[in-house]
């Protein structure tokens, strides 16, 4: 009974500075489990998320720029590839399907882009998982129709029967005058159910009605931005590589998606590893903040110790009081980063979804909710073993007041 | 037999200037088991540090102090506070209370210290103090007087074999210092706890049978006043 009620007194007796740094240790605490479980998550995520697709087949460039273009609209095009291509690439044995692509334009800021209806016809984004229409239908390959991505139509506001004007270029600026809006009119035909994939920020539209608009460059309109690939056998990837990286000079085919996006993080790992430090700097200032604070009352605590000293309390008692009272404020810390670190998964998840159309699921169990908060009432223990030790120190004959 | 038996007890100060100020030597000092003996003495004459080598809170220079056998100035710091807790209860004069604890955790934590904590006889203390409907107020809530008594109970709690108290009614009117006083000696009573108390209140000292002046037995004390200090 002694410790925990030693502790639980001298933490409500300093309500107001346990209270500031359990505060800024739930701080610490969320920032250092989210950076964890966001660098995990978005890479798992990120390398899992193919859209279905085996391989790229696009301009002359970096896999990692095509597979960004093609597979999550996020890049600029490399350039075009002739239909030839497209077609030659179809008539290989080791090519179960191939839908081209087109793309150069944009609904305010939203992609559009030109495909086949063959992306409706049952090919699966994930396994199990194919596109859906929710409501609405697919559009015919030679109208000018649109099928909308579930997050581009909720923030479009677009709906069945809404007629748009694509501007011109895959960015879109703020000032009007800056942007050059073409002079077809589609109208949205479908709404697709949402795939939580990069497919939901697009606009499709028919890949003949992008090659063909209005102020499109009619030399390019039999060409395409990329090709995306599915195989029969995964392993004629290997020899497409070799065909087109390797032999070739004109195309670049990038294979496999997911170790090309594992690429990607690996290039940013240095990243990784700062917000990584960050975090962890963050926790040993919070640590530190437990250290200040107990250390500077402890001139207000010198009595009480004395008091506890005289009444028979050993010094290791007293030492281990003030190491527990540390790691009890780093526990509540703790528990508070918890609520941190829900709030900020939740917004980096919108965040993330907003700018990818991914969604990031972080929240499931992960043993950084072990070791995080572990570890911060660790560290906070080891930063109150300097009170705990001035504590120990105490002299109890000069601390109780000496009246004769 | 004695209870508390010192032999040639030494305690000095180093003060500032590197002098070294003799506060405690007692040749020689019995406590009976079960007496009430009260010391006189002046401000400055050595009394609080003379309680607290009884106590074993300070280690002498030099000498013995054998409460029931133990030569407590022989111990090693960590089994003298074991042996105070048990064996020893102490009244300061300023009460020394613990503000963030009750009144009941108070008793209680004293107890922790000693044989363990028994519940029921720290409320019954506290009952038997008049402080029964105030266990769970802290002491700011409570009077001087009440605040004395909870140190009074805090004290006795453990049913300590040796009861020091250190000008325990200094800060007490005289109405409330003498109800104090009649307190401690009935409940050291109760428990047949020996008290050594020291004083320089004279209505204080008037209420004990044997009252020894510091003086007497402190050789240093006597050398301070013959020099006069005071």
């Amino acid at each position: 009974m002694t410790l925990p009620l030693l502790v639980r007194r001298s933490l409500r007796q300093h309500a107001l500075s346990t209270a500031v740094t359990a505060l800024s240790l739930s701080l610490a605490g969320g920032l250092l489990m989210t950076v964890w479980v966001m660098r995990q998550q978005a890479r798992q995520t990120f390398e899992r998320m193919d859209g279905g697709w085996d391989a790229v087949l696009g301009a002359r460039s970096s896999k990692l720029q095509l597979v960004l273009n093609a597979i999550f609209h996020l890049e600029a095009s490399p350039g075009n590839i002739k239909a030839t291509d497209v077609a030659l690439l179809a008539s290989n044995p080791a090519v179960r399907a191939v839908v081209p692509i087109a793309m150069g334009d944009n609904y305010q800021g939203f992609r559009i882009v030109g495909v086949t209806t063959n992306l409706f016809a049952g090919h699966e984004y994930a396994p199990g998982h194919a596109f859906k229409v929710g409501e609405g239908r697919v559009f015919e390959d030679n109208l000018r129709e649109a099928v909308v991505g579930s997050f581009a139509a909720r923030k479009l506001g677009f709906k069945v029967g809404t007629e748009f004007q694509p501007y011109h270029g895959l960015n879109y600026s703020s000032n009007p005058r800056d942007n050059v809006q073409h002079e077809d009119t589609y109208v949205v035909v479908g709404i697709l159910e949402p795939s939580n994939t990069p497919a939901d920020r697009v606009v499709w539209i028919p890949v003949a009605g992008l090659q063909n608009m209005a102020g499109h460059d009619p030399s390019a309109a039999e060409d395409y931005s990329a090709a995306l690939v599915k195989l029969r056998d995964p392993a004629a990837g290997f020899r497409l590589d070799q065909l087109y990286n390797k032999q070739g000079d004109r195309l670049t085919f990038a294979w496999p998606i997911g170790t090309v996006m594992a690429q990607l993080f690996d290039k940013i790992g240095w990243f990784d590893k700062v917000l990584a430090l960050v975090a962890w700097l963050v926790a040993v200032v919070a640590a530190a903040s437990v250290l200040a604070s107990i250390y500077n009352s402890m001139s207000a605590r010198r009595r009480d110790i004395a008091i506890l000293r005289a009444l028979g309390a050993r010094r290791g008692t007293v030492f281990a009081s003030i190491v527990l009272e540390a790691a009890s404020v780093a526990a509540m810390g703790a528990m508070g980063g918890f609520v941190v670190h829900i709030g900020l998964l939740a917004g980096a998840g919108v965040i993330v979804r907003a700018q990818t159309g991914v969604l990031i699921e972080p929240f499931q169990p992960g043993w950084v909710w072990l070791w995080a908060p572990a570890a911060l009432v660790g560290l906070a223990a080891l930063a109150g073993v300097v009170p705990a030790f001035k504590a120990y120190k105490v002299d109890v004959a000069s601390s109780l007041a000496p009246d004769s | 037999m004695a209870l508390l038996h010192i032999d040639g007890l030494q305690k000095a100060y180093v003060g500032p200037d590197g002098s070294r100020h003799q506060v405690v030597d007692i040749p020689r000092f019995e406590l009976a088991e079960g007496a009430a003996v009260a010391l006189a003495g002046p401000s400055g004459s050595g009394k609080t540090t003379f309680l607290n080598l009884v106590a074993g809170i300070l280690a002498p220079d030099a000498g013995h102090v054998r409460i029931d056998g133990t030569d407590v100035a022989q111990l090693p710091e960590h089994e003298r506070d074991r042996f105070r807790a048990r064996h020893v209860g102490y009244i300061f004069q300023t009460f020394n209370l613990l503000q963030g604890f009750t009144c009941l955790e108070n008793v209680l934590l004293g107890m922790s210290f000693g044989h363990g904590i028994d519940r029921a006889r720290a409320e019954a203390l506290l009952r038997r103090v008049g402080l029964g409907e105030r266990l769970h107020h802290f002491p700011r809530q409570l009077s001087t007087g009440q605040q004395q008594r909870v140190a009074v109970a805090r004290a006795l709690a453990g049913k300590p074999r040796l009861v020091l108290a250190d000008e325990p009614t200094g800060n007490l009117d005289p109405r409330h210092a003498q109800e104090a006083l009649a307190l401690i000696r009935e409940v050291c009573a109760e428990n047949g706890s020996a008290l050594l108390l020291v004083s320089h209140d004279r209505d204080i000292l008037a209420r004990f049978g044997m009252v020894a002046s510091l003086a007497d037995i402190n050789r240093a004390s006597r050398a301070t006043s013959s020099g006069g200090a005071s």
